[in-house]
């Protein structure tokens, strides 16, 4: 099956092609293609993992690569694709909610003048993020990325008529754009360096010391820059919460399952590049992004709000997880997160196709009339707040601990840990405090409630589908110390490795300069990670890897572990009673809390004002230097041209009136002058013999004067 | 057939021409008659550059070597003064030649929209492609130089007759902004003529791939003063084509004026002479001063990029936005060229060759709504998406691949460029890079003003572009996918010249 892995992301892309030439003329409009597509390549997806699953091998990889593009023997890009567990996991994250959003959608978009538009647009964010996914070089991953964005556009925009969507769509992809000059920045300094574009080759590369030091630093920063756009991570993190425009599956597909997470994978994708520097600057942009994030969620009126702002958040948690060495934390915590995520936003689309209102002051009591889409909010809810049993427990608390572990080794850094928990549980309030002002309680308009009913079932069975997947039995079990997350996605050996002892301190330089054997020495003794794994074609090689996990590492690492958890359920159990005092029991009447600090409470709820910096600052300013440029270059740089022509002409004029007056005066002269002596010598002509005698005689009398002296 | 597959050159060159001849003989009021004349004199050259395509050898590199020209056509003209009639084609200019090929078929096909002295258009128009094949087709100078004066007559008149309001402001400074060019090529023709001799004859020589050879120069030529003085009015003259920055401003105002079709021309194939001059005769015959004049025409190339962008992000008028992409895109010619490396030199013709098909789109575009508004002010429209939706899917298509996205022709040159540059100079490569981001800028917030938000009433019945305008697009669509989905048919193309160039200039070989 893996070998036809490639036939996975072509599928969406040809009902792409037809449903855009002529979806319109397919019964029920092509919605039927696109959903079978999709399902084809979740089946094949699954057959993928559960291979993949079967041979349970940390460095399973299947590879294979055609060059593409070359340039005679000079340079050379491949085009192929990139198998192993982590890829294998992904597939299924995206086929399966991408069929999920796809059954939901018939639902959802029923009606729409442009069902079948929307529909082919869903299968080319399904190819584009496929690709992503399957991608094994940093160029063809740059491709699909650009490509995912493109999806988004169109489906953030997808009601264009509405200003603020056409708007958010282009916000979305020119913010992202702004992260992507990094990534490409990134790309170049790579190839530049590296020669090559294939992540194991390049990772090679790094090994043999063909990039280091402060270049590669800046070069894995680069890459990251696409995430920090991708991501949604502070400080672009603004077009998130502006793309739920989008419908609402949309939502819940690209803007928090799955594209989003694409810059969380793709941090996962090139970690052994990154150095100590550009890991502590990814988990502190994860950290702050996380912080803000939850700080804005718990103000926000509008259900997708809220949600949006909690997937930035959770994405900050991914991104922090990864900086401060939480490989599989950051991972795991995408998979699970791409479940309840997407439940959550299914189920706030269930509420609001139901209510035909996204404010959560309008709604409440919901409970009765929506069951079904009630129970997979709430266990989608239990999952993000952490609670033990729920998948975002498991993989949240490994970040946690992983944070914690790095604080441990790191004091400087402990800020990591605490803020991320206290957001955990700013996390589980915020949380509750939704499901409270939408599903329990009293309804708030009457009207709007009496309409509710519930989705008919092609909107709620994906619901229930997503709310068992965000069970924590799926991932790990609770009677084994190590589920097959931990034991598959696996940390590669990364440029930071070398580093990684108690003492953190240890340079750059230095840590450049052992790179090389680090992962030399990695690879033969413990199969190493995947970047020291040379690019063996369809190889499956080598035993587990625990790149630099000594015996006090592990110590550690456990120590952290329990703390975390404890100090996380903790924290959750607190935000979660929290909730319920305030937006349930009505023991604290929010609006005074938030009367009481007006100013912060302002802060939060106009989101922290970043809009308006950057509309004050990036966006006018652009604007107006352009329109400076256009003046400049109408009345300086044109203006220069129409002045030398304006003196071309003057000189010309005055070049004309010296013709006239000078060159032509003197020839005019000469003829008046002809012309006058002409006529002066022809009143001699007179015709009267006696003037002729007169002149003859005067003549002779000078001759003879002459003549005489 | 062995006359055409020996005279392929000439007769893509000269077909048109005939055509224009044969239509001149049509009484007056046939207008139909003389627009499927002109289509049929457009269409052959197209015929024949199928034919092109598929006998061109790729593995040959020509550039400097005689022996490695294809479809070579090789006679004495004017013996007199040694002027020889010599075309020949590499892969420098293959891209160029099918590139004009159809884009002149279909601007005739985007002109039958004309009605006003459609026999004197199209007469015009055809002695126009003529222009542009010798140019492209020519390997001696003087023949260059005459194609490259004939082009420059019927486009004055093609403005200054069929073009908008200002088109004799816009006629008269494209003409005599060309000229000026032509002035400072014509004086480094004359000095190149005069001091070099073919080492075959003995006499003083036209033949470029001579003056390539550094022997044929004598001792004055040698010097790298006057060498750097003749670089620099080629250059000149060249980048006012281009046009570089700051010898752009003629750019907008003709294609503000010019009509449809001509703004097709003159974006997709005119703009291409300039940086094809660079490449054909000041590259190889200065190598030296090239490579001391890399940098700065580098920055000159990223000035382009940035400053077209910003330039189009403020313009109230859509196809003065488009002009000022070119600018944008021609920056990346520049660029590429400049980093003397193999991928840039590529890339330098891949983004010719793509500009070529992405700006045609855009124009003919532009066309289209213009035809219909009878206006093109970008805050005056507004939800057109609504109305004409398969319009819209083709001017965001063409949008997007202006941008650069991926699996479409832009991408694949732009990236091409980056990364051939980035080697030779990093610090404005990034500069480069960050423009990108004006330059999606520009392309989104035009495409919402017109297409998305709430539908302007006044265009509410707007008609949807008919199948004659989607026959101009729909080729230059499929190919520009093609090209981004599977560059190499036209890299194989190009490669072996590029690689070549490069190796010549930087004095490898």
């Amino acid at each position: 099956m893996i070998r036809y892995a490639y036939i996975i992301p072509l599928l969406p892309l040809a009902s792409f092609f037809i449903n855009i030439a002529v979806g319109k003329r397919l019964p029920r409009k092509g919605d039927w293609l696109c959903l079978a597509t999709i399902l084809a390549g979740l089946v094949m997806s699954v057959g993928i993992f559960l291979e993949v699953f079967q041979a349970y091998d940390p460095n399973f990889k299947y590879h294979v690569v055609t060059p593409w593009l070359t340039v005679a023997d000079r340079f050379t890009i491949n085009a192929g694709i990139l198998v192993d567990n982590l890829t294998a996991v992904m597939l299924l994250v995206v086929t399966g909610v991408s069929t999920l959003v796809h059954l939901f959608s018939i639902g959802y978009m029923h009606g729409d003048p442009r069902y079948s538009r929307y529909f082919a647009y869903l299968s080319i964010f399904s190819f584009s993020m496929l690709g992503l996914v399957l991608s094994e070089s940093f160029f063809f991953i740059f491709i699909f990325w650009e490509l995912v964005g493109l999806s988004s556009y169109l489906l953030i925009g997808f009601w264009f008529e509405k200003k603020s969507a056409s708007d958010a769509g282009k916000k979305a992809f020119i913010t992202t754009h702004i992260g992507d000059v990094g990534f490409l920045i990134g790309n170049m300094i790579i190839f530049v360096t590296c020669g090559v574009f294939g992540f194991d080759e390049v990772f090679q590369a790094i090994g043999q010391g063909k990039l280091s030091g402060t270049l590669l630093t800046i070069a894995g920063i680069g890459v990251f820059c696409g995430a920090i756009g991708k991501s949604a991570q502070f400080p672009l993190h603004v077009w998130l919460p502006d793309a739920m425009e989008g419908p609402t599956p949309v939502s819940a597909l690209i803007h928090a399952a799955t594209m989003v997470a694409a810059g969380v994978y793709l941090v996962g994708r090139v970690y052994p590049m990154f150095t100590p520097d550009a890991f502590l600057f990814i988990a502190y942009i994860g950290f702050i992004t996380l912080f803000i994030a939850a700080t804005i969620a718990l103000t926000q009126n509008d259900i997708k709000k809220v949600l949006a702002y909690s997937t930035v958040s959770q994405l900050g948690y991914m991104i922090m997880g990864l900086g401060v060495g939480g490989y599989t934390a950051g991972l795991a915590h995408l998979a699970t997160h791409a479940a309840f995520k997407a439940c959550l936003f299914l189920g706030s689309g269930s509420v609001i196709h139901a209510l035909h209102t996204q404010d959560l002051r309008e709604m409440g009591g919901l409970r009765k009339k929506m069951p079904i889409t009630f129970v997979t909010f709430l266990i989608a809810t239990l999952a993000i707040a952490g609670v033990p049993g729920f998948s975002g427990f498991f993989s949240k608390d490994m970040i946690l601990a992983a944070a914690l572990e790095f604080g441990m080794r790191n004091p400087a850094h402990y800020v990591l840990f605490f803020g991320a928990l206290f957001t955990a549980g700013m996390t589980a309030f915020y949380m509750f405090r939704l499901v409270i002002m939408a599903f329990l309680g009293e309804p708030k308009d009457h009207h709007k409630f009496d309409h509710a009913h519930e989705s008919p079932p092609n909107m709620w069975v994906p619901l229930v589908v997503l709310a068992i997947f965000s069970f924590s039995f799926w991932f790990k079990s609770p009677f084994v110390e190590k589920g097959w997350v931990q034991t598959l996605i696996t940390k590669p050996a990364t440029v930071a490795d070398v580093v990684k002892a108690p003492v953190a301190t240890a340079s750059m330089e230095h840590a450049a300069v052992m790179t090389g054997e680090a992962t030399h020495a990695a690879a033969p003794a413990e199969g190493g990670g995947h970047g020291a794994v040379p690019a063996a074609h369809g190889e499956k090689a080598g035993a587990p890897a625990h790149a630099g996990a000594g015996e006090h590492d592990a110590h550690l690492a456990h120590m952290a572990h329990s703390y975390a958890m404890y100090s996380s359920v903790a924290v959750g159990t607190l935000g979660i009673f929290l909730g319920f005092v305030v937006y349930f029991f009505g023991w604290i009447d929010p609006a005074r809390v938030a009367n009481s600090v007006k100013p912060l409470y302002n802060f939060l709820l106009n989101k922290w004002y970043f809009d308006e910096l950057y509309d004050a600052t990036v966006i006018n300013g652009s604007i107006a230097f352009s329109k400076f440029l256009a003046w400049f270059d109408l009345h300086v740089v044109d203006g220069l041209v129409n002045l030398a022509a304006q003196l071309g002409i003057f000189v010309s004029f005055l070049v004309g009136k010296f013709d006239d007056y000078v060159v032509d005066g003197a020839v005019n002269g000469l003829a008046s002058a002809t012309t006058g002596s002409g006529s002066l010598l022809r009143r001699m002509q007179t015709g009267k013999l006696y003037h002729y005698v007169f002149v003859l005689a005067g003549g002779a009398l000078v001759i003879f004067l002459i003549k005489a002296f | 057939m062995g006359f055409v597959d020996s005279h392929i050159l000439s007769l893509m060159t000269f077909l048109p021409i005939l055509g224009a001849v044969v239509l001149l003989c049509v009484p007056k009021g046939k207008d139909d008659v003389i627009r499927w004349i002109a289509a049929v004199a457009s269409f052959l050259p197209l015929v024949l550059a199928v034919k092109l395509w598929f006998a061109y050898d790729r593995t040959l590199a020509g550039v400097n070597v005689a022996s490695q020209y294809q479809f070579v056509e090789h006679y004495a003209w004017i013996p007199s003064i040694n002027v020889e009639y010599f075309l020949g084609a590499d892969g420098i200019s293959m891209p160029l030649l099918l590139l004009t090929a159809l884009l002149s078929f279909l601007a005739v096909i985007g002109s039958f929209g004309i009605t006003n002295k459609v026999k004197g258009y199209m007469a015009l128009f055809l002695l126009l492609e003529t222009g542009m094949m010798g140019v492209f087709a020519s390997l001696d100078f003087f023949l260059f130089y005459v194609f490259w004066e004939v082009m420059l007559l019927p486009m004055y008149f093609l403005i200054g007759i069929w073009g908008g309001p200002r088109k004799e402001y816009a006629a008269i400074k494209f003409f005599l902004y060309t000229l000026a060019g032509s002035v400072l090529m014509l004086l480094v023709l004359l000095a190149l003529y005069f001091n070099t001799t073919n080492p075959e004859t003995g006499g003083h020589t036209f033949n470029l791939l001579h003056y390539m050879a550094q022997g044929t120069h004598n001792a004055w030529l040698k010097g790298f003063d006057v060498r750097v003085l003749m670089f620099l009015g080629l250059f000149i003259g060249f980048a006012i084509k281009v046009p570089l920055f700051p010898f752009h401003t003629w750019l907008p105002d003709a294609h503000v004026e010019a009509p449809t079709a001509i703004s097709v021309i003159l974006a997709g194939v005119l703009l291409k002479m300039g940086a094809y001059g660079l490449m054909r005769i000041s590259f190889p015959i200065f190598p030296d001063v090239t490579r001391w004049f890399a940098m700065p025409m580098a920055v000159i190339g990223v000035v382009n990029i940035v400053y077209g962008a910003l330039c189009a992000l403020a313009q109230s008028d859509l196809k003065k936005m488009v002009a000022y992409s070119s600018v944008s895109h021609m920056g990346f010619v520049l660029l590429g060229m400049a980093a003397l490396t193999p991928l840039g030199m590529a890339g330098a013709s891949m983004q010719m060759f793509s500009h070529g098909l992405i700006t045609a789109m855009l124009f003919f575009l532009v066309g289209v709504v213009y035809d219909r508004a009878h206006h093109r002010q970008i805050d005056g429209f507004g939800g057109l998406g609504a109305v004409v939706p398969i319009y819209t899917g083709f001017i965001s298509f063409a949008f997007f691949a202006s941008l650069g996205l991926p699996g479409l022709s832009g991408f694949i040159a732009e990236q091409m460029v980056f990364l051939g540059s980035f080697e030779a100079f990093r610090p404005i490569v990034i500069v480069a890079a960050i423009g990108i981001v004006f330059v999606a800028a520009f392309h989104l917030w035009s495409l919402q003003r017109v297409f998305l938000g709430p539908l302007n009433p006044k265009y509410a019945t707007m008609e949807e572009i008919n199948a004659r305008e989607i026959f101009c697009l729909a080729p230059l669509g499929i190919l520009v996918l093609a090209v981004g989905i599977w560059p190499m048919p036209i890299l194989n193309l190009l490669n072996a010249s590029a690689v070549r160039l490069v190796d010549l200039v930087k004095a490898v070989i």
